[in-house]
C-alpha cells in the first residue's frame, strides 16, 4: 500500500516540478523514488502471508490486499521500470515542455499495475487496468511529430476501449450471477452456484469468457493480439519496453489471481479449453509471426506475443498452485529483465543510427562491444538457452504444465521455442557477423550510468540462469 | 585439494577465460595457452590420483535447485576420466595450432575456446541430468560464435543451420529428461534428476521407447548419425580450423559419451527396440560417408566425410552392447580425437602455405617437406587403422563387437577400413606425391611450433597403438558396470 501512496504522491509532485524541464533533476528524482519504493516494498514483505492465504494486510474493506503475492509482483514491475528509465534519455529531451508529464504518467501507470496484482475486488482490478491503460494510451502517442506514434496511440486507444467495454460487461454478468465483486466471496459463490441457482450458470460462464477476452487484449494473447505489432512499432521505444514488460507482468499476474482464487474449481471445465486454445494460437502466431519480421522492434512485438503464450501455460496449469505461481513470477522477472535490455540497446542504436531494423544493428559488436554483449545475453535469455534466466523460466513453466499432465502442450511449446531460436539469433548475427553500415561506423554513445545499468541487467540475467535458487521460495515463504 | 580437485579442473578454464578479458593481442594467446597447460597438468594429476574401479570419484554434490531435488552433482569414473584427459590434452594443441593465424579480437577468440573447454568437461563429469543439459548447452554457445564470427564466407547460414539442428535436438533431450525426472517421483518418492535415480527407474517398454527417441535425438545430431549429418561437412568446412578441431576432436564425443552414459543404461528396453535402426543408420553412414569422401576435392570436406564414416563404426560398435564393442568405443574416442585433430591441422598447414585446400591443385609437396610428409603419413595410417597405431586397436574391438551383434553387419562395417585406405591414401598420394605442382619447390617444411603440436599427437598415435592397456585398463570397470546396468 505504501508503494501506491508513494508513487501517486510523487507522480503529482512531479507535475509541479515540471517547470524545471530538466532531466538533470527529474530523472534522478524519479529514479530515487522508484528505488525507495522498491526498498520499502521489499522490506515490507509479509513473512506470514504465504500465497495460499489471501488475507494479509487488507485495505479498503478488503478490496485491496497486500499479501506476499502482491509484494513480489510489485517488486518485479518497480524493478523493471527502475532499470528501463535510465534509457529514456534523448527521447525525453532536455527542455521538452512535457518532460514532467511523461514521468508522471509512467508512475501512474505503475500504480495501475500494482493495483492489478494486489486487488481482491473486481472494481479494483478494473480501476487498475484503466489507470494503467489510459496512461499508456497517452504515452504511446507522445511522439507528437511522428505519424506512426499517433497511429499507434489511436489504435491502442480504440482497441483498448473495446477491450475495457468487454471486460466490464463480463464483470457485470459475473456480478449478476454471483451477487458479489469480492474475489474470495466470488470463489465461494461460484462453487455454490451449481446447486444454489443452476439457472445462473450460463451467465457466469459468459461473464468469465468475456473477462478472458478483455484481459487477453491487455496481455496481447491471440486472437486478440492484432494491435500489438503496430502499436509496439509506433510507440516510442522506451514506452514499448514498458508495455511489453510491466503491462504484461501485471496483466498475467492479475489474470492468474482471478482464475486461481475465483474460478479454479468448478468452472474450469468451461474456461480451460478456451484458454488452451488461446495458448496454442498465441504461441503459433507469436513465433511464426516473429520469423517473418525484418524490423527488430516488430520482431520483439511478436516475440512478446509468444511470451504471453508461454505464460498462459502456467495459467492452464494453475492447479499445481505454488509451482505455477512461482513459474509465473520467475518467468516474468527473467523475461522483463531481458526485454528491458533488448529495448534499451535498440533505443540507443536507434537514436544514433536512426533505424530499428536488423540492419541497424550491423557491426555493433565492433563499435560497441558492451551493447552487443547485453543484446546477445538478452536474446539468448528470451530464446531460453541455459546460463540465462530465460532457460529456468521456461523450465519452471514447462515442469508446472508437465506436472499437471499437459505433455502435449509442453512438447508443442518446446517446438515453438525451437522456432524462436531462429529469430532471436538474427540480431546476434547482425551484430557479430556483419560489417557496420557505411558511414555509420562511429560508436553509439552510451553514458557511464547506462553502461552500468546494462551490466546490471546482464548480471541479473546470468545470475538467474546460474543460481535460480536465489529467488526460490520468495513467493511461498 | 583432493575433494575440490574436480571442481578446479572444471572451473579453471572459465576463470582463465574471464582473465583473458583484461589482456590484449598476443598476450592473450600466451595466457590462454598457459592456462590450458595448467589444466592439462591438473587433469594428469587427477588421473594419477584416480583409483581404477567402477566407483565415481572426486564427487561433489551441492544442492542447486534444492526444492526441486536437483543437485550440482559431478564426479568421474573411468569413462569420464578418459574424455577429460582427451579434452585437456587436445585444447593446448588446438590453441598452439591457432598461433599462426591472426584472429581479430584474439582475447575474445581464446576466451571462447577456454569457455567451451569448461562446457565440454562439464558434460563429461555431470552426474545429474540438468547439470548435464546445462553444460551441453554451455559448450554450444562458444562454438557458435567461434564458427560464426571467425569462419569462412558462408559462415552465417552454415552456423545458423548448425545451431538450430543442435538446439532442436537438445530441447527434445530436455523433454525426455523432464519426463524421466517426473517418473522418479512416481510412487510418492522425492523427485530427483540424479544419474543414479535415473538408473533406478523401472519404466515400461513403451515409455522407454519414446524416451529413447527424445534423448537420443540430441546425441544423434551431435555425433552426427546419418541422416542428421547435413550440418556437419558445411560447418567443418566453414569454421576456422581451431573450431573445426574442437568440433570434430571433442564435441563429437559428447554425443557418443552422452549415449553411453544417459541412454544405454537408462532406457535399455528402448535401446533394444531401436538398436536395429541405429545399427542400420550407422552402417549406412559408414558407406555413405566413405563414398562421398572418395569424391571430395576439398581436403577439409574429405576429412569431414571421413569422420562421418569413422563415427558410424563407433556408433555401431557401441550399440552392439558388448564388452568389446563398448571398450572399443571408449578407446576409439581417444584415437579418433587425436587423428582427426592432426588431420585438420595438417590440412590447415597446407592451406596456409599454398592458399588452397583443393586436392587437384596440389601435388608433389613431399620433396620440399619431408617432415610434414612423415607426420602426415603417420597420422593418416593411424586413421586407416594400421596395426600398431591407435586406430587399429579401436576399430578391431569395434568390429569384433559388431560382428558379435550380427556377422553380416560386421562384414559391411568392415568396409570402413578398406574405403578409408582408398580415399585417405589417394589424398596422400595426390597431395604429397604425384606430379609436381607450382608449390612443390617453394613450400616450407614444418616449423618448431607446428612440430610442437604434431609430435605429441604422433606420440599418442603410437602410445595408444602399442600400449592400449594403459587406457583400456582405466575404462574397463566403468564399461563393465555399464553392461551390468544395461543387462539388469
Amino acid at each position: 500500500m505504501l508503494s501506491i501512496i508513494l508513487l501517486s504522491v510523487t507522480g503529482l509532485a512531479n507535475l509541479f516540478l515540471g517547470f524545471l524541464r530538466s532531466n538533470r533533476v527529474l530523472l534522478p528524482a524519479v529514479l530515487l523514488v522508484l528505488a525507495v519504493v522498491f526498498a520499502v516494498n521489499l522490506s515490507g514483505i509479509d513473512s506470514t502471508g504465504a500465497l495460499s492465504s489471501w488475507n494479509a494486510s487488507p485495505y479498503f474493506n478488503g478490496m485491496l490486499i497486500f499479501d506476499r503475492y502482491a509484494q513480489v509482483f510489485t517488486a518485479v514491475v518497480v524493478l523493471t521500470t527502475l532499470l528501463l528509465l535510465p534509457f529514456s534519455h534523448k527521447y525525453v529531451r532536455e527542455g521538452n515542455p512535457n518532460l514532467a508529464e511523461y514521468y508522471s504518467l509512467m508512475l501512474f501507470s505503475l500504480v495501475g499495475a500494482i493495483m492489478m496484482v494486489s486487488y481482491n475486488h473486481l472494481l479494483i482490478l478494473f480501476l487498475g487496468i484503466e489507470t494503467l491503460s489510459i496512461a499508456m494510451y497517452v504515452l504511446a502517442g507522445s511522439d507528437k511529430s511522428n505519424l506512426r506514434s499517433n497511429e499507434a496511440a489511436l489504435k491502442y486507444f480504440l482497441m483498448g476501449s473495446f477491450a475495457t467495454g468487454i471486460l466490464l460487461f463480463g464483470m457485470a454478468l459475473i456480478y449478476g450471477a454471483s451477487g458479489t465483486f469480492a474475489l474470495d466471496q466470488l470463489g465461494v459463490a461460484a462453487r455454490a452456484l451449481p446447486t444454489a441457482n443452476p439457472a445462473m450458470m450460463p451467465m457466469l460462464y459468459v461473464g468469465i469468457l468475456l473477462m478472458l477476452i478483455g484481459i487477453g487484449f491487455k496481455i496481447s494473447a491471440a486472437p486478440f493480439h492484432f494491435w500489438t505489432p503496430d502499436v509496439y512499432e509506433g510507440a516510442p521505444t522506451i514506452f514499448t519496453g514498458f508495455m511489453s514488460t510491466v503491462v504484461k507482468t501485471a496483466g498475467i499476474a492479475g489474470f492468474f489471481k482471478l482464475l486461481l482464487v475465483a474460478f479454479a474449481d468448478n468452472s474450469s471445465s468451461m474456461w480451460l479449453p478456451t484458454l488452451t486454445a488461446m495458448l496454442v494460437l498465441t504461441l503459433l502466431i507469436g513465433n511464426v509471426g516473429a520469423v517473418a519480421q525484418t524490423n527488430a522492434k516488430r520482431m520483439l512485438a511478436y516475440s512478446s506475443i509468444s511470451h504471453a503464450g508461454y505464460l498462459l501455460l502456467a495459467l492452464v496449469a494453475l492447479r499445481s498452485g505454488n509451482l505455477s505461481a512461482n513459474a509465473i513470477f520467475f518467468y516474468s522477472l527473467a523475461y522483463s529483465i531481458a526485454t528491458v535490455a533488448a529495448f534499451a540497446v535498440l533505443k540507443l542504436v536507434d537514436d544514433q543510427r536512426g533505424r530499428d531494423d536488423y540492419e541497424g544493428l550491423n557491426g555493433l559488436a565492433r563499435t560497441n562491444p558492451l551493447l552487443a554483449f547485453a543484446m546477445t545475453v538478452s536474446m539468448l535469455s528470451l530464446a531460453g538457452i541455459p546460463l540465462t534466466g530465460g532457460f529456468f523460466g521456461k523450465f519452471y513453466l514447462f515442469t508446472a504444465a508437465a506436472q499437471e499432465g499437459y505433455i502435449g502442450l509442453v512438447i508443442f511449446a518446446v517446438v515453438m521455442s525451437a522456432i524462436g531460436i531462429y529469430y532471436y539469433l538474427r540480431p546476434i548475427i547482425a551484430m557479430y557477423m556483419r560489417p557496420a553500415p557505411e558511414g555509420n561506423e562511429a560508436p553509439v554513445p552510451v553514458s557511464a550510468f547506462q553502461s552500468a545499468v546494462l551490466v546490471l541487467l546482464v548480471a541479473i540475467t546470468v545470475l538467474l540462469g546460474v543460481v535460480p535458487g536465489i529467488v526460490e521460495g520468495v513467493l511461498n515463504g | 585439494m583432493q575433494t575440490a580437485l574436480l571442481l578446479i579442473v572444471l572451473l579453471w578454464p572459465v576463470a582463465a577465460a574471464l582473465l583473458l578479458h583484461f589482456v590484449r593481442g598476443s598476450a592473450a594467446r600466451a595466457l590462454a595457452f598457459g592456462a590450458s597447460l595448467v589444466e592439462l597438468a591438473l587433469a594428469v594429476y587427477m588421473t594419477v590420483a584416480f583409483q581404477v574401479n567402477s566407483q565415481p570419484q572426486f564427487e561433489i554434490n551441492y544442492p542447486w535447485l534444492a526444492s526441486a531435488g536437483i543437485n550440482f552433482h559431478i564426479g568421474v569414473d573411468g569413462l569420464s576420466l578418459l574424455l577429460v584427459l582427451l579434452t585437456a590434452f587436445l585444447v593446448p594443441l588446438i590453441l598452439l595450432a591457432s598461433f599462426r593465424h591472426d584472429y581479430e579480437n584474439p582475447s575474445v577468440f581464446y576466451a571462447l575456446v577456454l569457455f567451451m573447454q569448461t562446457g565440454l568437461i562439464g558434460v563429461f563429469v555431470a552426474m545429474d541430468a540438468f547439470v548435464f543439459y546445462f553444460f551441453w548447452e554451455v559448450a554450444l554457445i562458444p562454438i557458435y560464435f567461434l564458427a560464426g564470427v571467425w569462419g569462412g564466407e558462408r559462415r552465417v547460414q552454415v552456423t545458423l543451420k548448425f545451431f538450430i539442428y543442435t538446439v532442436v535436438g537438445s530441447l527434445l533431450m530436455l523433454a525426455g529428461f523432464v519426463y524421466l525426472y517426473y517418473m522418479t517421483g512416481a510412487n510418492g518418492a522425492v523427485r530427483s534428476s540424479d544419474l543414479t535415480a535415473f538408473y533406478n527407474l523401472r519404466l515400461s517398454a513403451a515409455e522407454q521407447s519414446w524416451v529413447f527417441l527424445l534423448v537420443f535425438s540430441a546425441f544423434a545430431v551431435k555425433m552426427p548419425i546419418f541422416p542428421l549429418h547435413s550440418w556437419q561437412p558445411d560447418t567443418y568446412e566453414q569454421s576456422p580450423t581451431p573450431a573445426t578441431m574442437l568440433l570434430s576432436g571433442i564435441m563429437l564425443k559428447m554425443g557418443i559419451y552422452g549415449t553411453m552414459r544417459w541412454v544405454l543404461p537408462v532406457v535399455p528396453l528402448g535401446v533394444s527396440q531401436w538398436s536395429w535402426l541405429v545399427m542400420i543408420l550407422a552402417v549406412i553412414g559408414i558407406i555413405y560417408g566413405a563414398l562421398i569422401a572418395i569424391r571430395q576435392r576439398d581436403m577439409k570436406r574429405l576429412i569431414a566425410f571421413s569422420s562421418l564414416s569413422h563415427v558410424g563404426l563407433m556408433i555401431a560398435g557401441m550399440f552392439s552392447l558388448t564388452a568389446v564393442g563398448l571398450q572399443g568405443t571408449a578407446i576409439q574416442m581417444l584415437a579418433h580425437g587425436v587423428n582427426v585433430v592432426g588431420m585438420f591441422f595438417i590440412s590447415d598447414i597446407i592451406e596456409r602455405r599454398t592458399g588452397t585446400r583443393q586436392i587437384p591443385e596440389l601435388g608433389g609437396l613431399t620433396r620440399a617437406t619431408p617432415l610434414l610428409s612423415v607426420t602426415f603419413l603417420v597420422i593418416l595410417l593411424g586413421t586407416v587403422a594400421l596395426p600398431l597405431t591407435n586406430g587399429f586397436v579401436g576399430e578391431f574391438l569395434l568390429l569384433m563387437g559388431v560382428y558379435q551383434y550380427n556377422p553380416w553387419l560386421g562384414a559391411v562395417a568392415g568396409l570402413t577400413i578398406i574405403f578409408g585406405a582408398v580415399y585417405l591414401l589417394r589424398m596422400f598420394q595426390r597431395v604429397m606425391l604425384g606430379p609436381d605442382s607450382s608449390f612443390s619447390s617453394v613450400i616450407r617444411d614444418l616449423t618448431g611450433a607446428e612440430l610442437a603440436v604434431l609430435v605429441p599427437l604422433i606420440l599418442m598415435v603410437f602410445w595408444i597403438g602399442l600400449f592400449p592397456g594403459t587406457f583400456l585398463h582405466i575404462s574397463e570397470p566403468a564399461v563393465n558396470k555399464l553392461l551390468v546396468l544395461i543387462n539388469r
